[in-house]
């Protein structure tokens, strides 16, 4: 079963590399560092799928109190905030020769931001708590405030810099269909990717308490 | 409500006795403003921009500093046990704290902002009395967030250093409605100019509250 999922994962990166590379038309304006978009919206995707999989899973961690529900949060922290910089670091190489810039504190950039250093203080504070299942908890309640904080981060900073119109986006205005296809392909190999990381990672999670377990019991 | 009052009445009378608390904020307070000065120079176009976010920037340095006293005097002999005893809900333990570190943060700013006029030779208006209420759902949001947090990072090994990395980027849209609110007093506008912050000020202050009186049972339990 996960052998199935490496195997369509392996698939999936491929095909998005020959569409991303081959496939897609050059865009006319901005040329060849647009198709380094594919990747950008890719890993923005995963990575918010797994903060709303932290946010999921620490409310199901403070309810039931069991461990499965601290590891899953922890995990998809952990991926979460490694697509992120990956989102964040392709935009940035996006940016330099398109805006002219590394970074411009534009809403939607600071927000995502200000995203990811919450969940980098999540993960140290997580990772402080060790298997203490009380530190756990207040992971857990700090993942539940930040992504309550989120909408908040994303009106603040719209109201500080006034509200300033939508500067990109692949949504928005008609692109080719051979580009669409090329970007829903690739969500879905990073989609995929992000699911065979988490299982691995889980089962590492497991693979460590079963170890903890084995020790103390032979003292 | 009396246990509430019992609790709050507790704190502030411990800080009475010490004014251990209050002395050490606004001395912080001030102190950030002498660096501040040295750093901007004097130039006075400029302290006109960067007035209201130093004046923020100052609060929540001093702020932290109250707070990671607040559960940190509780600990002290153990004294948490008692507040845990307490034939009460936790969330008016929470309640409790909320009021009386918003009571202290509040006595703060609130002698902060004439010195800081002052200090800074900006003018005394009566406008300036619109800060008020925005010193206050400033302190109350921030303290919502502050009270749950150093509960929190009480019992972990960071301790104190952990305090304020949890804070700070949580309180991000409170602090930038807050400034952006205030800077329209300073200019001798009015609250009312800024909707859009006021009402996130608000929005902040509810939400968190809310959230963080429901999460807080998780927090404080007895080590």
């Amino acid at each position: 079963m996960r052998k199935m999922l490496a195997i369509i994962t392996f698939a999936l990166m491929a095909a998005s590399l020959y569409m991303a590379f081959v496939y897609a038309p050059t865009e006319p304006l901005m040329g060849h560092i647009q198709r380094i978009f594919y990747f950008h919206i890719g890993t923005v995707w995963v990575a918010t799928i797994a903060f709303i999989i932290v946010f999921a899973a620490s409310i199901m961690y403070l309810w039931k109190g069991t461990r499965k529900w601290d590891s899953l949060a922890y995990c998809s922290a952990e991926l979460g905030v490694l697509f992120l910089t990956l989102t964040i670091l392709t935009g940035s190489v996006w940016a330099k020769p398109v805006w002219n810039t590394w970074w411009t504190w534009d809403p939607q950039l600071t927000t995502t931001f200000i995203l990811w250093i919450l969940y980098i203080v999540y993960l140290i504070l997580r990772s402080s708590a060790g298997n203490d299942t009380k530190k756990a908890k207040y992971a857990a309640v700090f993942g539940i405030i930040a992504f309550i904080d989120l909408p908040l981060v994303y009106l603040s900073v719209r109201v500080m810099r006034g509200i300033s119109p939508v500067v990109f986006g692949p949504g928005g205005g008609g692109i080719a269909p051979e580009m669409m296809h090329t970007l829903l392909i690739n969500m879905l190999a990073f989609t995929s990717l992000f699911v065979l990381l988490l299982l691995e990672r889980l089962d590492l999670v497991r693979m460590k308490d079963t170890l903890e377990k084995l020790k103390l019991a032979g003292g | 409500m009396s246990k509430l009052w019992a609790i709050v009445n507790k704190d502030i009378v411990t800080e009475l006795r010490t004014k251990e608390l209050l002395t050490s904020m606004l001395t912080f307070s001030l102190l950030v403003i002498v660096i501040f000065s040295f750093t901007f120079g004097l130039s006075a176009e400029l302290m006109n921009l960067a007035a209201p976010a130093m004046l923020w920037i100052a609060f929540s340095f001093a702020g932290i500093l109250g707070l990671s006293r607040s559960f940190a005097l509780e600990k002290e002999g153990n004294a948490i046990m008692g507040l845990l005893v307490t034939p009460a809900d936790r969330s008016l333990i929470y309640f409790a704290k909320l009021l009386s570190n918003t009571v202290f943060v509040f006595l703060v700013a609130v002698i902060m902002v004439p010195m800081f006029v002052l200090f800074f030779n900006l003018r005394f208006t009566p406008g300036l009395l619109q800060l008020v209420p925005v010193i206050f759902f400033g302190s109350l949001g921030f303290v919502s967030v502050g009270t749950l947090f150093s509960a929190m990072a009480l019992n972990t090994r960071l301790r104190d250093v952990l305090l304020p990395i949890l804070v700070f980027p949580i309180v991000i849209p409170l602090l930038v409605s807050a400034v952006k609110l205030s800077s329209s007093v300073f200019s001798g506008g009015s609250v009312l100019d800024e909707t859009p912050s006021l009402k996130l000020l608000i929005a902040f202050d509810i939400i968190f509250i809310a959230a963080c009186s429901v999460v807080f049972e998780y927090v404080i339990e007895e080590s």
